[in-house]
């Protein structure tokens, strides 16, 4: 199978570049990931990240035939020849498939990804029921693979004032939770010209998701949340 | 050579459950705390975790800890140290519901109380009917647990050392520890991290086997520094083979689909677990469901053109459920064995999970080793939590979702520990002239091989030769051979070439220096195994397959430098309650 692959050492090129691999691959190849790994046989120098190989540490996102995605979940048959994969867009490369995320987790860290409630904790559990805990799903499952905030071209073009799709998925699944008493804090925070509202509903954020998570969605919340202790 | 030191109160290795839990305590605290993670934190492999925290907290049917702690007792073969047991059982309802104060997400019953699931060798009235003991955020518990970890952490400003991976460790000269030597993946550069307590939380290294749930970071580095610096490895022959990896592919189906109610069946469409364990069936001890799903296969009884897996039924639990409790379950199904569990079972097969041996330490996470005074003498300045660690709270054999609650309460407790310790103890050991020698003579030695073997080749056989002669049934013969060989792999190992010397991010370099320690890793276990005769938990011998309590109720020690075994008593003294005296384990 062909694969086409951005290479990029800082000590060593001046450039990036597109290198052309032809492999064979084993019936037990199933996944974009497992061919990578057979090219790294074969040319060790060849970098990327990866850990759980089943879509679940977030390791492995990059951009495969121009879609964002998790090598370790993506299908190889079905994948147009010869597959191009390149490093996440929008963010600096350190090296092949490898980029610097500072800035996606800076983003992540800003809006305060905890839990705050300042009352004594109980002996035991806080109650919540399941209707509210329901109100998690789809939300806290993420993992901050950055596929969405790096398919989203207003983060491309403000990664430092955006909060950015993953980031803001965060926002609402504190926002959403029926134990957090910071919302007010939390939306003051959003309320600004850039962190929430550089998002333009372009969708490529729900597109991509690996893990089928709509952060589209979570940002309208947050919006209705503004809109509604406005009035 | 001279190498750039930087000074902590703690350094800590992993930043998986325990590491994230220890340093939550410890930033708490106050102290200068730094987090080695070959990779950023959440994507440690505690997020793989799926079914479940143990704790008796008699939300849905009644339970206390003492029933738990039985349960662990003989799903450890009696292997395990029952003060440890004990300590661990009785903290789990507070460590559990102080991680639902920290945030995590989880699943709720309708009265608003912690949602509960029953899980394998879990029961009430020691032994009797099934318990529902396992706290889970749908079968994302390790995934939800560890996003919460770094949450809290994040609160709690913990510094962070993102992708660097710890090389050696360091030692004074009268043997206590002083830090490790760690490299930093992105720029290359090596580093003395000094440090008044190291504590490491590296967790496990189910990758020196070739069909393997753990992810490709699960290299046993914590067990490769210590061994190499000569800390015993102990009880490495007990390797946890989970009953249900995706066949072929090796991915992990969680136990929670029995839980759930899910089960078994052979390729005559049989229940065959009820033959195997009449009483529990399917939610028996893993080891004994992984040995009963070996043997359909040997006899004949496995599904599949090839008769070499079983089939896990979960349809008649309904569309619902599943959705619900299984979701993480049915997405793994879909993509990794092309089979919708709500319309088709899911082939599995026995998969390395989880190692029940490693690092040997006291229930308040201290290395102890034998040194002058007895096998219990703490090694200063050295903890060790989770996975990596041995307390032994697992024995011969691990119950599922006793992992998780194991890395909450040792990485608490090691934490408790050090800042009691580092009071008592206020100033940095002097750094020994040589601190750094083993780690940069073994990078020099990668810089400069010549004419090597190739790192993937290497491991490809120490892994082969780990899956073909220390499996889930274990042959004398078989161990004998084992031993030799991996003895050549060894030697291989120690000549292998990477052909990219680069600097920046060189994977290739990481996974040469990971192989040095799968296969400490990998020698420990299989010279343990071979000296074993008799079967316990995970451990069946087929020339002994008889528990033999007069000569084995005892846990082993290995030493890396001469390969050589020794043993220690199993501490059958719990800390307040009666004991519980070995008896014939049957579910």
């Amino acid at each position: 199978m062909n694969f086409s692959i951005y290479r990029f050492d800082p000590d060593k090129d001046e450039k990036p570049y597109m290198k052309d691999y032809d492999i064979e691959l084993e019936p037990t190849d199933r996944m974009l990931l497992d061919a990578l790994e057979r090219i790294k046989i074969l040319d060790d120098s060849l970098s990327l990240r990866r850990s759980c190989r089943e879509g679940v540490c977030g390791s492995d996102g990059m951009n495969i035939n121009g879609r964002n995605g998790l090598a370790c979940t993506t299908p190889l048959p079905g994948l147009k020849e010869p597959v191009e994969v390149r490093p996440l867009p929008g963010l600096p490369v350190i090296r092949d498939l490898i980029v610097d995320m500072t800035q996606f987790f800076r983003q992540y860290h800003s809006i305060k990804p905890y839990l705050i409630n300042n009352d004594p904790p109980p002996e035991t559990e806080r109650l919540q029921s399941p209707e509210e805990r329901a109100q998690l799903d789809g939300l806290y499952e993420c993992i901050l693979c950055a596929c969405c905030s790096t398919a989203c071209p207003s983060f491309w073009w403000n990664p430092d004032k955006f909060v950015g799709p993953a980031g803001l998925l965060q926002a609402y699944r504190f926002l959403a939770d029926s134990r957090d008493q910071a919302t007010p804090e939390r939306l003051d925070y959003l309320e600004d010209p850039y962190r929430l509202f550089r998002c333009h509903t372009i969708m490529n954020c729900a597109d991509v998701c690996p893990k089928d998570l709509n952060p589209a969605s979570a940002i309208e919340s947050i919006k209705d949340m503004m809109v509604k202790r406005t009035v | 050579m001279t190498i750039i030191k930087r000074k902590f109160d703690v350094v800590i290795v992993g930043a998986g459950g325990a590491g994230m839990r220890a340093a939550l305590q410890l930033s708490e605290a106050g102290l200068k705390v730094a987090v080695l993670s070959k990779v950023f934190p959440t994507r440690s492999h505690t997020v793989a975790a799926q079914g479940g925290i143990a704790a008796a907290l008699g939300n849905v049917t009644e339970d206390n800890w003492h029933w738990h702690m039985y349960d662990t007792v003989k799903g450890s073969d009696y292997l395990g140290d029952q003060d440890a047991i004990e300590f661990m059982c009785r903290q789990a309802s507070e460590v559990v519901y102080e991680l639902e104060h920290y945030g995590m997400p989880f699943d709720r019953l309708e009265n608003g109380k912690i949602y509960q699931r029953p899980f394998g060798g879990q029961s009430q009235n020691f032994g009797g009917a099934q318990a529902t003991r396992s706290c889970a955020a749908a079968d994302r518990t390790g995934h939800a647990m560890l996003h919460t970890l770094y949450q809290r952490n994040v609160r709690a400003y913990t510094q962070f050392f993102v992708e660097w991976m710890g090389l050696d460790l360091i030692r004074a000269e009268d043997g206590d520890v002083c830090g490790v030597t760690a490299l930093d993946i992105e720029t290359g550069e090596v580093m003395a991290l000094l440090a008044r307590a190291t504590l490491f939380a590296t967790g496990g290294a189910a990758r020196i086997f070739n069909a393997s749930t753990n992810a490709f970071i699960n290299t046993g580095d914590g067990l490769g520094m210590a061994a190499r610096s000569g800390i015993p490895l102990e009880d490495m022959e007990f390797w946890q083979f989970h009953p249900t990896g995706v066949h072929g592919v090796g991915v992990l189906i969680s136990e929670a689909v029995r839980g759930e109610g899910g089960y078994l069946l052979n390729k005559d469409g049989e229940r065959f677990m009820e033959r195997y364990a009449p009483h529990a069936k399917d939610l028996a001890s893993r080891d004994v469901v992984s040995r009963a799903l070996t043997m359909e296969i040997k006899e004949g009884r496995g599904c599949g053109r090839d008769a070499d897996h079983l089939l896990l039924k979960l349809d008649h639990l309904g569309a619902d459920v599943i959705r619900a409790r299984l979701p993480g379950i049915r997405e793994i199904a879909m993509k990794f064995a092309n089979a919708d569990p709500i319309h088709a079972p899911i082939p599995v097969v026995p998969t390395a999970h989880y190692m029940m041996g490693g690092i040997p330490t006291n229930f308040w996470g201290q290395v102890v080793a034998p040194y002058k005074t007895g096998p219990e003498e703490v090694v200063q300045g050295f903890y060790a939590a989770g996975e990596c660690a041995c307390v032994s709270v697992h024995g011969g054999n691990r119950l599922g979702t006793n992992s998780l609650l194991d890395i909450l309460v040792f990485g608490r407790a090691a934490a408790v520990k050090i800042i009691e310790d580092l009071k008592k103890n206020p100033h940095h050991k002097p750094l020994p002239g040589d601190a750094a020698d083993k780690a940069l003579a073994r990078l020099a030695r990668l810089d400069s091989q010549k004419d090597g073997e190739n790192v993937a080749q290497v491991t490809a056989t120490m892994r082969k030769t780990m899956q073909a002669h220390c499996g889930v049934f274990r042959f004398p013969d078989m161990l004998r051979q084992g031993v030799e060989k991996m003895g050549e792999v060894a030697k291989r190992a120690r000549q292998t070439e990477i052909k990219d010397k680069s600097r920046v991010f060189n994977t290739a370099r990481i996974e040469a220096l990971e192989l040095d320690n799968l296969i400490e890793v990998a020698m420990a276990t299989m010279v343990s195994a071979e000296a074993r005769t008799e079967s316990r938990g995970a451990h069946a011998r087929d020339d002994f397959p008889q528990r033999d309590d007069d000569k084995w109720l005892k846990h082993t020690l290995y030493f890396s430098e001469d390969r050589r075994l020794d043993y220690k008593p199993v501490r059958l003294k719990p800390l307040t309650v009666e004991s519980f005296p070995p008896k014939a384990r049957t579910y």
